[in-house]
Formats: structure tokens, C-alpha cells, sequence
């Protein structure tokens, strides 16, 4: 334990003196007040401490006291639920304790509550064999989540004991005879946040990550274990895209982390969240939720260590053999957070003004989602997908942030203003944005929901695509001046973006749609074009064609309860055909 | 009594260094005393060994190396807050400047805050009536909400924003909203015409004001808007009144940041502003907003002018990112005589969801709110296409939606300063613009509405 003092304080940096026996990225605590901070550089026994609370008030002079730790999350029982701030203290104990609706500084504050009592059952015997990652018990945490209790990292050794019944966190539930003696283990471990959880191996992603969410399932998919990127200007609907994907992504656990947003958003998360149902287990979202909330106005450096707490607890629950994802809105404060801290550092800086191991910083975030099989005999597969929103000035994306960020993920959704503004959402840029997964998620497409999957959707994007080169013209010379084929291409187009892409979040039905009714919207708005082609060949009028009532029905489709989708889309395509069938009689007629 | 220094040793800018001090800390507000008695206030900005870097909150002049006095007052900048205050006038560092008498403080609170925890925050969910259509019917203002308007030079902000602060009303009930109103470097002119419009409607009796103008020292603009918000958090959260603050310009609050950091020699971001500008704004914006268990309110509309009118140069550019939505205002829309020219297509309000529809206004508010931008937008466009290719070239359905736009904008959008119109004179007049489409092309609504308002005439 070695006790410093103050010798410069400036904004979240402090400086201390007589250091020398404190580790780099020590946990340490500062003034009488007890601020937490961390170190995060040594000169000589001078250490550079970036403080996680508002440091007004401090001054030369005062106590330095480093805990000899570096810092750490808990993981056990009691995560599930749980608000968080950016070093894991439970906001909802903080409100408890300080009877106040504001933070105030220096709270110490246990991260997993230490007088729950959680329901701990066994899956090992005295005389079993166990390594670490080896499950010893589970808790059912919530309904829909079950907590497997796993033996910490470096623990090898045989069962001497082993209880089951009703146990706080921090009560010995099993104790395990190792070569250096026996070990006492309880249902909670900390772990760096740092620091990477260790696995056995890594594998390609090789599922996709099903959200129900059109633009995103059909056009640009996200493999579990896969990471992706939605930068975009404010107001195209970052947040709103992340919500959606923590609401109804196909995931075992979400873990959110809001950085340097909005105080509201994150309520808006915890107001709604309990209300809504899970559409695979039918029990509240939140049941299966983390949330991490460091709010723009909370202090600057714990912005930076949200980001590293939040994807600690996502791997934690990946080695536990779950699909996890984690959505981090956003990137782009995080990295503002490690520009102040650069800068106040004295660093040279990199381009505008951010620290030269931007770059670096973000790949080794990101490297940490993935597809693994996690430590233990057992061999569980567990998914840590990552989403990160970026939140790049004025919304040009070659600012410092975007680029490092696209250099490392596989998936790109650009948000673009322009669509926001008429009020697309999601405003995903379909020409912009891409997935790098489509070829290897597309077998899965293929063979899970339907054969045509891939073929519709590459002759979509192809009309989205062609749309955009005849629009070229179209303001050149007008509409009139197309051809009847292109301009049912063009009808096409907008049938695809209205129709299809379009989703509107706020609506009971519209907000989630199944694989299968994708495809069947899909295949609505293709048949409409492939149908009408072949009826202009045949001599049927182009304004015909537009004008035809069926039309109205595949853009109502999207309203369509789950349980009437397939009735509804023999009704539709029955009427479709009928109809132009008529349209081609009428001109031979 | 506090110890005092003479051993100032460097003044550049707002920026001063005063050596061989004692138990300073930092943030610790101080007193400069000149050789004349006069006294002035600046705080600690950084604290090494016995070397305090200081930051002047008013002008450097007369400040005298070897005979001016400094004191450090052992703690933060601090503002006495009472009821009383309101109807009152201070400078911006929270001096009485209407020559009535001190406010006795019922307390004296951290002019920072503390920041709120998001745990305890309540969502803001309730409609609040302006009276404007283009805010109420398409980007609606909720109880809680900061919603800033995005201005540039020469358009009339002021007169929208005076208008929403004498119209705001919470319907259902006859709780007034208390106005908090910080000037921060506008002329004297434009803070008289705030002043003025609340004097005519007598909002003046429940108005905080606290004003900089544009002669006012820049650095002082600095702590302006936290005296404002300080005073706010108290009538809200302790007074439970319902505040609505308006904090104008933030581009001149902005440009005083930039100076002190330009004066600290920091690495500079965007153009010039400092890297923590974000942060900054964000812990002023965030302090609007609702509690659990509290009655009151903070509801904000900061007023910007862009410069250039460009929304990405960097202070619209932050502010969006942690604002719920803006209000924009266009010098095309002002040049073809709209009042107020509100551009609604990139104008957003991110709470209005929650704050509209069944109960809350009306059930075809959400579905007509959408058909309507979607139609102006795409009458826009059509708008666009006839001036490149004349009014030949388009469709017949485009040649509507052009026709639409041109309603759009003169019977919605415009309605002048005085007109005070209530949320359902808004959405009839939304219905009567959409019927100029026919009905297959309103497809952002569902039929059961379509029968019932659609049809009736």
C-alpha cells in the first residue's frame, strides 16, 4: 500500500508524488474525499492519475492511496437488471444511499448487492475433477436468465466441498483442493477490466444475429460474434437503431452502454424496457439486460472505463456459453474522453487533436466481441457481437474516429441525414452501408428461412441500384423522358424502399418482423416488379401498372399480424396476379 | 479572514498565475482587490505545487503585478438562491442589477451542480401547448425537453422564442411556467425585446433574469448560464415550479470558451474550440430534465446562431448530439415572408413520441405528423424537378404534391408571432392539407383514421 500526496490537480488529471511503489493502472483513492482514480502514468515516483469523479475541491498536498488493484468489475448474481455507472456502481444503491436524485462524489458502493441471497445449485460432487471455466452451479437469476457459476481463472483442482441452498455473493460455496492448497470460492470473481476474459479458441462467426429488423436482417446482416458500426450525424436515428437492436435482437443477454448521451435516453431504456416482452421467452426485456449509464454530464474519465466495464460483463456471460450482445452508444464520446485525458497529459496529439493510439485502442475494443469456445471441459460456445454507434462532426465520416472504426469492423450501417429528414427510418444508407458476413450468413438464409433469400435480395439491391444511376437522369430531363420499363423500375424502387425498407419502430407491429415475414414482403414487392415487366412486354400501360389497387395492400403488409402472414400473403399475391392478368386482357380486349 | 497574495506573476488574457500560494484548490473561487478598492472574481483553473493558474471572470484592465491583492475564498463559485429571485435582474455572475434590493439567499448552492442521476430521472412525457403548428404538430416540445433553436444572423429567434415563452401552457392545467432567461453577449437591444415581451404579458413577476450583454466582459459569459440553470434547479426541484429556461446565444457562450482555452495554449479541436466543448455544453444542456418524486420541471431552448449557417460547424453540431431534437430556422423560408420560418423537414423534437397521441393530444397526431413530412418532402422535390425541367415535366401526382408544399407552407408554417393556435385547430388544418391528396396516396395512416377524419367534411 503506498500513500502519495497531491502535487497538481487540472480538471480529471491529478498528479501525485512519492508513487514509486504504486503499479501502472492501479486503482487508487484520492483526498480524504476518497475519489476514485486510476494511474495512468509513472515518472520517476511521480504518477498521473485520471480521477472518475469531479475533482473541484482538491489541492496540493492532499492523500494518495493506492489499493495495489487495478481496476475491476464484479461478476456474479445481481448483474442482470442492473444500472450501472461507468465503474460498475450500482445507480439505483447510489439514489438509496444518498436519498438524493443527484451524484454526489466519493460514494463507496459494493457493485453486486452483498445481502441478496441467491439460490445456488450444485452440478458438481465432492471428488470431481475441476479446471477453470468448469461450471460448479447455477442460479436462476431471473425467469429467463440462469447464471452458471464458473471456477475463476488459474483454479485447477479437486472438489473437497461443495453446498447447495441459499447464499449471499461472497459466502464459500465449494471449496477446491489445488497443489498451492485449498480454495474457497464463492458465487462472485472481479476481473480487470483491461484486461480481455481468456477463452480456449476463437471461431468464425457462423450464425447470423437475428433482430427483426428489415434493412439490417435482409440487406446488411450482423453474425453472432461479428461487430459493427452505425455511424451518423444527430437526428438519423443512432440511438433509436440501437434500442431496437437491444429490444429484439436475438441475443441470451444485452448489455447497453450508454457513454456520454443523453440522461433521458437511459431512462427512457429503464422505463420502457420492463414493459416489453421477449419474443422468445416471453419475459420482460430487462430480464435479460445490463445496462452501463455514464451520461454526458457525469465526470469525463469514467466515460473511458464504461466502454471496458461494460464488455467485461458481456464476456463474462459469452464464457458462460450465452450469445451476448453489446450495443456502446457512443464510440465517438469515448473517444473525446481519451482526447481530454491525452491532452491534459501534455501528449503529442494525432490527427485533430486525439491521442496517436486511437486506433489501437478502438481495434483492441472490438477485438474482444467474438465467437469462442470458453475455457472448461466442456467446450461451450458462447457470441459476444459488439454495435458500436459513432457519432462523427457534422456527419462526415472521415473524421479520425469513423475511419479507425471502419478499419476494423465487418458491418457498416450509414445513417444518412438526408433520409432521416424525410423521415426513413431506419435512415440506413442502402448503397453507403454494407456487410462484409452476407456470403457466409447467406448459406444460413438460404437453407433456414427460404432458397430464394439471397436471389430476391441481390435483385432488391440491384433495383435500389439501378434507381439511383436513372434518378441521375430523372433531375437532368424529368420522369416523362424514361421508358415505361425503367420507369417501373423506378416505381419498383420506391416500392421497395416504402414498402420494405421503411420501418416504423413506434408501431405495436411494425417494430419487430420474423425472418419469414421478411421473406414474404420480399418476394411482395418483387413480384409486383418481375409481374409488371412481363405484363409490359405483353402490352399492358405502365400508368396501369402504378395505378393498380394491390399496390396499397403489399405497403399495408408490413401491419400484418405475425400469426395471419402467411394467409395474407397467398390473399395479396392472389390479387396481384388477378390483377394483372386483367391489365394485359384489357389491352387485347 | 482569508490569506492574501501579492504575488501575482503573469496576467495574459483571462488567465493569471499567482505563485506561492497555500491549500489551494482547485476550482477554489478567488477575489482579485485592485489598488482602488475594487474587486473583482476569478477561479482556480489548475493548481500545481504552490502555483495556481487562475481564470479572470471579468476584464484584466488595471490588474497590477506588484500592488493588486488576491484572496481565495475557500470554496466554488456560489449563488444565493431564493424565491424572491424571481422577477429580478442580475449580471451574469448573479449580482442584482435592477436596483432593488439583495436577495436574502435561502441557500447558497455549487453554481456546477452536481449531475443527475440517470436512475432517478422521470421521462419527460407531457405535451406542451406553444401554439405554434409547425413545433406542436411536428416537432412536439414536452415537459423536461431541451430543444434549442438553430438560428443565424438576421433571422427572428427571438421573436419565436419570446412567443413560445409567453404561449407555453401545459393543457389541463393553469400552472404557469416560471421563465429563466440568460442573456450571454447580445446586444442590449435584442435582451430589451425579451424583457419588453415579458413586461406586456406580466410574465415579468415569475421571469429570472440574468443578463450579459454583448459589452459585458466574454469570460463572464462563462458562468451566465450555470447561475441561470442554478437558480432553475431550485425553483424546479425544490420550489417545484415549472421552469422553461432560455439561454441565448450559445455561440457567444461558445466563443468564450474558446478563448480561455486559446489562452491556456490547449490543443484545439474543431475549429479552434476546445476538445472538452462537448462536455461542457453536455453538463449544462443535461441539466434540464424531470426527477422521480419531484412536481417540478426543467424544460430548455437555447438559441444558437449558426455561423455561415452551417449546422456541422461545431457548436449546432454538439449541441444536436445532446439536445432532444432542434428547431431550425431557415433564411429561404424568412425570405419568402414565413413566420416563423421553421424548416420542419431537419428539424426533430426525439421526445415528441412519448408526448402525442391518444390521451396526450389526439390519436391521429403521430400518423398525420408522419404523412406530413413524408408529403412535404416529396413535394419538395417535386418543387426542385420544376424548376430544372418546368411544370410540363411532372407527373400528375407530383404537380399535387407540388401544390400541397406550396399550402404546406403557407397555411401550416406561417401563422405569425400573435397566433396563439390550439393543438386541434393544428391537426385540422394538417387534415385539410392532406386532403389536396387523394386518399391511396396517404399510406402512413391506417384506415380507421382515414374514415374517420379523412372523410368527414
Amino acid at each position: 500500500m503506498s500513500t502519495g500526496r497531491i502535487k497538481k490537480v487540472a480538471g480529471p488529471l491529478v498528479i501525485a508524488g512519492g508513487m514509486r511503489d504504486a503499479n501502472m493502472f492501479d486503482v487508487v483513492r484520492v483526498s480524504d474525499q476518497r475519489l476514485i482514480g486510476e494511474i495512468i502514468e509513472m515518472h520517476g515516483d511521480e504518477a498521473s492519475i485520471q480521477v472518475y469523479e469531479e475533482t473541484s475541491g482538491l489541492g496540493p498536498g492532499e492523500p494518495v492511496v493506492s489499493t495495489d488493484a487495478p481496476l475491476s468489475v464484479e461478476l456474479g448474481p445481481g448483474l442482470i437488471g442492473a444500472i450501472y455507472d461507468g465503474i460498475q456502481r450500482p445507480l439505483n444503491g447510489i439514489m438509496e444511499l444518498t436519498n438524493s436524485n443527484n451524484l454526489s462524489r466519493g460514494i463507496d458502493i459494493a457493485s453486486l448487492d452483498r445481502k441478496a441471497v441467491w439460490e445456488f445449485v450444485p452440478t458438481v460432487a465432492v471428488g470431481d475433477e475441476v479446471e477453470n471455466g468448469d461450471i460448479i452451479g447455477t442460479v436462476q437469476e431471473t425467469p429467463s436468465v440462469v447464471q452458471k457459476i464458473m471456477v475463476p481463472y488459474g483454479i485447477c483442482g479437486t472438489v473437497k466441498e461443495i453446498k447447495a441452498g441459499s447464499f449471499t455473493v461472497e459466502e464459500t460455496v465449494c471449496v477446491v483442493a489445488t497443489k498451492d492448497g485449498d480454495k474457497e470460492l464463492s458465487m462472485m470473481q472481479k476481473w480487470p477490466v483491461r484486461r480481455g476474459r481468456p477463452y480456449k479458441e476463437k471461431l468464425p462467426p457462423a450464425q447470423p444475429l437475428v433482430t427483426g429488423q428489415r434493412v439490417v436482417d435482409a440487406f446488411f446482416p450482423i453474425a453472432k460474434g461479428g461487430v459493427a458500426a452505425v455511424p451518423g450525424p444527430f437526428g438519423s436515428g443512432k440511438t433509436v437503431i440501437q434500442h431496437q437492436l437491444a429490444k429484439w435482437a436475438e441475443a441470451d443477454i444485452v448489455v447497453y452502454i450508454g457513454c456520454g448521451e443523453r440522461g433521458n435516453e437511459m431512462t427512457d431504456v429503464l422505463s420502457e424496457f420492463p414493459e416489453l416482452k421477449d419474443p422468445k421467452t416471453g419475459e420482460s426485456l430487462m430480464m435479460r439486460t445490463v445496462l452501463i449509464a455514464n451520461t454526458s454530464d457525469m465526470p469525463v474519465a469514467a466515460r473511458e472505463a464504461s466502454i471496458y466495464t461494460g464488455i467485461t460483463i458481456a464476456e463474462y456471460f459469452r464464457d458462460m456459453g450465452y450469445s451476448v450482445a453489446l450495443m456502446a452508444d457512443s464510440t465517438s464520446r469515448w473517444a473525446e474522453a481519451l482526447r481530454e485525458m491525452s491532452g491534459r497529459l501534455e501528449e503529442m496529439p494525432g490527427e485533430e487533436g486525439y491521442p496517436a493510439y486511437l486506433g489501437s485502442r478502438l481495434a483492441q475494443f472490438y477485438e474482444r466481441a467474438g465467437h469462442v469456445i470458453s475455457l472448461g471441459k466442456e467446450g461451450r460456445e458462447g457470441q459476444l457481437s459488439a454495435i458500436g454507434a459513432v457519432s462523427p462532426p457534422g456527419g462526415d465520416i472521415s473524421e479520425p474516429v469513423s475511419q479507425a472504426t471502419l478499419r476494423i469492423v465487418k458491418v457498416f450501417w450509414g445513417l444518412d441525414a438526408e433520409l432521416a429528414h424525410q423521415r426513413h427510418f431506419p435512415a440506413i444508407n442502402w448503397l453507403t452501408s454494407y456487410s462484409l458476413y452476407i456470403d457466409s450468413m447467406g448459406k444460413w438464409f438460404d437453407e433456414h428461412v427460404s432458397p430464394e433469400w439471397m436471389t430476391i435480395r441481390q435483385h432488391l439491391m440491384s433495383l435500389l441500384q439501378e434507381e439511383a444511376s436513372l434518378n441521375e437522369i430523372v433531375k437532368m430531363v424529368g420522369m416523362d423522358a424514361l421508358s415505361p420499363t425503367d420507369r417501373l423500375k423506378m416505381e419498383a424502387a420506391r416500392s421497395i424502399r416504402e414498402d420494405f425498407l421503411h420501418q416504423n419502430s413506434f408501431d405495436e407491429v411494425d417494430t419487430y418482423t420474423s425472418l419469414q415475414k421478411q421473406m414474404n414482403m420480399m418476394k411482395l414487392v418483387y413480384a409486383f416488379y418481375e409481374q409488371s415487366a412481363e405484363a409490359l412486354t405483353k402490352g399492358a400501360a405502365i400508368s396501369d401498372l402504378i395505378a393498380m389497387e394491390s399496390r396499397e395492400r403489399i405497403g399495408r403488409y408490413k401491419y400484418t399480424l405475425e400469426a395471419n402472414i402467411q394467409a395474407e400473403y397467398d390473399k395479396i399475391s392472389g390479387e396481384l396476379a388477378a390483377e394483372i392478368a386483367n391489365l394485359i386482357g384489357k389491352e387485347e380486349r | 479572514m482569508p490569506k492574501e497574495y501579492r504575488t501575482i506573476q503573469e496576467v495574459a488574457g483571462p488567465l493569471m498565475m499567482v505563485k506561492s500560494v497555500e491549500n489551494v484548490k482547485y476550482d477554489e473561487l478567488g477575489e482579485i482587490e485592485l489598488s482602488n478598492g475594487e474587486v473583482r472574481r476569478c477561479k482556480v483553473l489548475e493548481i500545481e505545487d504552490d502555483n495556481a493558474l487562475v481564470q479572470l471572470f471579468e476584464s484584466s484592465t488595471g490588474i497590477n503585478l506588484s500592488n493588486s491583492k488576491v484572496r481565495f475564498l475557500g470554496r466554488s463559485m456560489e449563488l444565493g438562491v431564493s424565491e424572491d429571485m424571481l422577477g429580478r435582474v442580475f449580471d451574469g455572475l448573479g449580482r442584482t442589477i435592477d436596483n432593488g434590493p439583495e436577495i436574502l439567499p435561502d441557500e447558497r448552492r455549487d453554481i456546477n451542480g452536481l449531475p443527475m442521476n440517470p436512475a432517478a430521472r422521470a421521462y419527460p412525457s407531457e405535451f406542451i401547448q406553444t401554439g405554434v403548428s409547425a413545433i406542436d404538430g411536428l416537432n412536439t416540445l414536452v415537459r423536461g425537453q431541451k430543444l434549442p433553436i438553430f438560428s443565424a444572423s438576421g433571422l427572428p429567434h427571438a421573436q419565436l422564442a419570446a412567443q413560445i415563452a409567453r404561449q407555453a401552457k401545459v393543457r389541463g392545467t393553469d400552472e404557469q411556467f416560471a421563465v429563466v432567461f440568460a442573456a450571454m453577449g447580445i446586444t442590449f437591444e435584442e435582451a430589451n425585446f425579451f424583457i419588453e415581451s415579458f413586461r406586456e404579458t406580466g410574465a415579468i413577476d415569475r421571469t429570472v433574469l440574468f443578463i450579459n450583454l454583448a459589452n459585458d466582459p466574454a469570460v463572464e459569459r462563462i458562468s451566465t448560464p450555470k447561475m441561470a440553470l442554478t437558480a432553475a434547479e431550485y425553483l424546479a426541484f425544490e420550489k417545484g415550479m415549472h421552469v422553461l429556461v432560455i439561454l441565448t446565444d450559445i455561440t457567444n457562450y461558445a466563443d468564450a470558451l474558446r478563448e480561455v482555452s486559446a489562452a491556456r495554449k490547449e490543443v484545439p479541436g474543431r475549429r479552434g474550440y476546445p476538445g472538452y466543448m462537448y462536455t461542457d455544453l453536455a453538463t449544462m444542456y443535461e441539466r434540464a430534465g424531470r426527477q422521480r418524486g419531484k412536481d417540478g420541471s426543467i424544460t430548455m431552448i437555447p438559441i444558437l446562431s449558426m455561423p455561415e449557417d452551417d449546422i456541422t460547424h461545431p457548436i449546432p453540431d454538439l449541441t444536436g448530439y445532446i439536445t432532444e431534437g432542434q428547431i431550425i430556422l431557415s433564411r429561404e423560408l424568412y425570405r419568402k415572408g414565413l413566420t416563423p420560418p421553421i424548416n420542419v423537414l431537419p428539424s426533430l423534437s426525439r421526445l415528441k413520441d412519448k408526448g402525442i397521441g391518444k390521451g396526450k393530444t389526439r390519436e391521429d397526431h403521430a400518423a398525420t405528423m408522419n404523412q406530413l413530412f413524408a408529403a412535404y418532402a416529396r413535394g419538395k422535390d417535386a418543387k426542385e424537378l420544376m424548376v430544372i425541367l418546368g411544370e410540363a415535366a411532372l407527373s400528375e401526382t407530383d404537380l399535387i404534391y407540388a401544390k400541397f408544399a406550396d399550402a404546406f407552407e403557407e397555411k401550416y408554417i406561417s401563422q405569425g408571432y400573435e397566433a396563439d393556435r390550439s393543438i386541434e385547430e393544428t391537426l385540422e388544418i394538417g387534415w385539410d392539407l392532406l386532403r389536396i391528396l387523394p386518399r391511396s396516396e396517404l399510406k402512413r395512416i391506417n384506415d380507421a383514421m382515414l374514415d374517420k377524419y379523412y372523410e368527414k367534411k
